[in-house]
């Protein structure tokens, strides 16, 4: 009962806050209101009982991806005078498409096998996921870490271009 | 938390409350008692600060002034007198200012702070959860009060405290990597991040006389220490990291236009901040509620005053720095953190597995 409160509560927390995200006229807001959601589906996955995930999503979008978008957005000169126009733009076409893609969602969610559990037990998921990284999804997460590196190497080089 | 649900349950007159309620009540409880530990602790920690740098300075500090000693003896509700003025300050919000992000700002530094604390294990027993990801939670928590700082320097329309804002994002992102790193060399022996699972791996002796501590257990952990240490007052922006609020050429970075109960919630959060530094040194590395002495006096009273001792005596040694040392150039500070911590954190890694891999 009391969790369930908390469940609505934090659904409205996303999806309102992500609202806010795509309707906000000012680019900073935009990236304000981005914390609340990452905040929001963090709080989903602790209901999905995935603690290590919640937390790694606080970690690498709020503490990382929401910075960086912020520091990118300060740093962009009179980024203030900017005005995103979100209002006009082929709207029965979009339209169309938006239902489009809201039916096929609903019809794969009503139709896919969801695999439920009455009481998930609380238990420790850091050693699974390490596990599964490690043995099963080896290469994955190798390549990953490749093109990761790579990425590094390619920004390095961009700043530099100036010298 | 549970411990707290259950006393409940035990209780007769409350018998009849529903539990949805009566957890409310207890959480409404814990919160309300750890914001009284963070403001506790600030008041105490600006009246340690201000007497420690009066005497490292040859100084008196703050002392109860005249007849009527209206500071106390030794100026000892200086700070309580300060944070009655600050109560009762007029709130201005510059009209150039972002209002929303002015306003919104302070709390997000401050709750970024405040629930970390719900992870802190004060001795056995005090811990309000102790989570299976326990020391994850800590580090993800702790990065949501940069968005505070940053939003404060920017709504506030005001150069200084934009620097200020941009100077600390860049500081405390740099620094967060080798604190993680020199944090991952304990989970390694540990094999667990739950913060009692810790502790209780420090319990007994090393080479026959020193506690169990993680500081003394090998050569690649002791350096961790160090770095984990400067690397948190470095995320705490201060001194001699304190680029981000440098008052001699930014006024006062990001809270530059900050005044009355919204300034001090943003010294609210450095000084909660700085005892969760500790703290989290003193868990990881130290001991935490460990008595010294493996065996004796190590009953939970005993282990709150060893925590406390230990957290403490960090702080001290943080106020000690900030006395003691001058402030370092960006380009040193980056220099220090990319070309030094980190290649040393990676080494320290692959020392502590090999070191484990080796004695067991």
């Amino acid at each position: 009962m009391g969790a369930d409160i908390i469940f609505w509560m934090v659904v409205a927390l996303t999806v309102g806050s992500a609202f806010l995200v795509v309707l906000s006229q000012n680019l900073i807001y935009s990236a304000m209101a981005l914390l609340f959601t990452f905040m929001g589906v963090a709080g989903l996955y602790v209901f999905m009982m995935a603690d290590f995930i919640a937390a790694t999503q606080i970690v690498i979008y709020v503490g990382g991806i929401l910075v960086l978008i912020i520091f990118g957005i300060m740093l962009t000169q009179r980024i203030r005078d900017v005005r995103i126009s979100h209002t006009s733009m082929q709207r029965g076409i979009g339209g169309v498409v938006v239902a489009l893609i809201f039916l096929g969602l609903i019809r794969m969610i009503r139709t896919s096998p969801w695999h439920l559990e009455s009481s998930p037990e609380i238990e420790g998921t850091v050693a699974g996921i390490g596990k599964l990284l490690m043995v099963e999804y080896l290469l994955p997460f190798e390549v990953t870490s490749v093109l990761l590196l790579a990425a590094l190497m390619g920004a390095a080089m961009l700043s530099r271009r100036g010298d | 938390m549970e411990l707290l649900l259950q006393k409940f349950s035990e209780v007769s007159f409350l018998s009849g409350i529903p539990s949805a309620l009566l957890f409310v009540f207890a959480a409404t409880l814990i919160a309300v008692s750890l914001f009284m530990f963070v403001a506790v602790n600030a008041i105490v920690a600006v009246y340690a600060e201000r007497k420690i740098s009066a005497f490292m300075q040859d100084r008196l500090g703050p002392m109860g002034q005249g007849v009527g000693l209206h500071a106390g003896k030794w100026g000892l509700l200086q700070t309580v007198a300060d944070a009655i003025k600050l109560l009762i300050k007029e709130d201005i919000i510059p009209s150039l200012a972002d209002r929303k992000l002015f306003i919104l700002a302070p709390f997000i530094l401050f709750i970024g702070a405040f629930i970390v604390f719900v992870g802190i294990p004060f001795n056995q027993h005090i811990l309000v959860a102790d989570f299976n990801i326990g020391v994850f939670y800590i580090i993800a928590m702790s990065s949501i009060g940069v968005i505070g700082i940053i939003l404060a320097g920017y709504g506030s329309n005001n150069k200084w405290a934009l620097y200020g804002a941009m100077r600390s994002a860049a500081q405390i992102i740099s620094y967060e990597i080798p604190l993680a790193l020199s944090l991952l060399t304990v989970i390694m022996l540990v094999g667990s991040l739950k913060m009692q699972d810790i502790i209780i791996a420090q319990h007994g002796l090393i080479w026959g006389i020193l506690p169990n501590w993680f500081i003394f257990n090998n050569p690649f952990t002791f350096i961790a220490f160090f770095i984990f240490f400067i690397s948190g007052v470095a995320e705490v922006n201060r001194t001699p990291f304190d680029l981000p609020e440098a008052e001699s050429e930014l006024v006062a970075g990001f809270h530059t236009e900050y005044s009355g109960m919204r300034w001090a919630f943003f010294f609210l959060a450095e000084y909660a901040n700085m005892f969760i530094v500790a703290a989290m040194s003193a868990i990881l590395f130290l001991g935490g509620w460990q008595s010294p002495i493996p065996g004796y006096m190590d009953s939970p009273a005993w282990g709150l005053f060893w925590f406390m001792g230990k957290a403490i005596f960090l702080i001290f040694v943080m106020m000690w720095f900030r006395w003691t040392f001058p402030r370092l150039r960006t380009d040193q500070l980056m220099q220090m953190c990319w070309k030094y911590f980190l290649p040393i954190s990676f080494i320290n890694i692959l020392g502590v597995g090999l070191w484990d891999l080796w004695l067991n």
